[in-house]
């Protein structure tokens, strides 16, 4: 991955994720807001699915790349990065995305070295109003030492 | 008589891919059957998110698979109502070949009042060897049931 130039960005206040090419597709940045990693989707008429609706895929999209940064961001530093590939993601949709700016954050439930299971949530105006929810598995692939 | 089928490839086979954030990322429509639709997504730079190891992002195979087991349902339904998924999930069995165009067939196996039950896979080229397998559920309003089947 463009691993290292990631942690070391992730390890910032805040910033673009263009170094992400499906990330600079959906025009996502990131903030630390009390520590936690949070991304931020801007609302844009690309992002539309059923009329005046977000497509649950950009969602789904933006609640992945919330698992794997945090993720990415929880390695040990110094250390050579793994490649972190998802094995299966549950999406649940709760609410319907509204055409304005959506967030995600993800918590980790088990940090393994081999396997990391992640729980995503994305929300609009309400943290508390989850519009979407993921539960990910990834698996982490080391380089050879 | 054109069959519902017919009707979904005619009027919804364009519609695919005139969704923005399907035309964005280049999804197309390619067949539908009695009960399943086919669609494929052709390789865009845009949905890696590992560059130097050529992994894909998530987002562009949901996008696509959601897209493709909810026509599959509105088929099933035998009618275009309004309906919303309520959850996907997604096993990534093995990476799609290098630049491959990933081609996504979905089918809806069971339709109750409220419900439809779908699955589906994405191949790149040989449906015998999927990269990647998929199970949801759509929620339909319960009080329009029109003749699809049971």
């Amino acid at each position: 991955m463009t691993n290292p130039a990631l942690a070391t960005l992730l390890r910032g206040p805040a910033g673009r994720l263009d170094l992400l090419p499906y990330a600079a597709l959906l025009d996502l940045a990131f903030e630390r807001v009390d520590g936690e990693l949070q991304l931020v989707m801007p609302f844009a008429d690309t992002l539309i699915g059923s009329p005046g609706r977000l497509h649950g895929g950009a969602i789904s999209g933006l609640l992945e790349l919330a698992g794997l940064l945090t993720v990415i961001a929880a390695q040990p530093d110094g250390e050579a990065l793994p490649r972190v590939r998802p094995v299966t993601v549950t999406v649940d949709f709760m609410r319907e995305g509204a055409p304005q700016e959506t967030r995600a954050a993800a918590s980790i439930t088990k940090l393994g070295r081999r396997v990391v299971n992640v729980h995503a949530q994305a929300w609009q105006a309400d943290r508390a109003r989850p519009i979407t929810a993921a539960h990910i598995n990834f698996v982490l692939d080391w380089p050879e030492k | 008589m054109t069959s519902f089928a017919e009707q979904v490839g005619q009027f919804m086979g364009p519609f695919v891919g005139r969704v923005p954030h399907n035309k964005q990322l280049g999804l197309r429509f390619v067949a539908t059957g009695d009960r399943w639709v086919e669609l494929q997504l052709p390789f865009s730079p845009q949905f890696l998110v590992d560059p130097d190891h050529g992994v894909w992002a998530s987002g562009p195979i949901i996008t696509l698979m959601d897209t493709c087991v909810g026509m599959a349902s509105m088929l099933a339904r035998g009618a275009f109502e309004p309906h919303a998924t309520l959850d996907l999930r997604t096993d990534y069995v093995r990476s799609p070949k290098p630049q491959a165009t990933v081609t996504a067939r979905g089918e809806c196996y069971r339709m109750t009042r409220q419900i439809a039950f779908v699955r589906g896979l994405a191949h790149d080229g040989d449906p015998a060897d999927p990269i990647a397998h998929v199970a949801g559920t759509f929620m339909f309003a319960a009080s329009k049931l029109a003749g699809g089947w049971q």
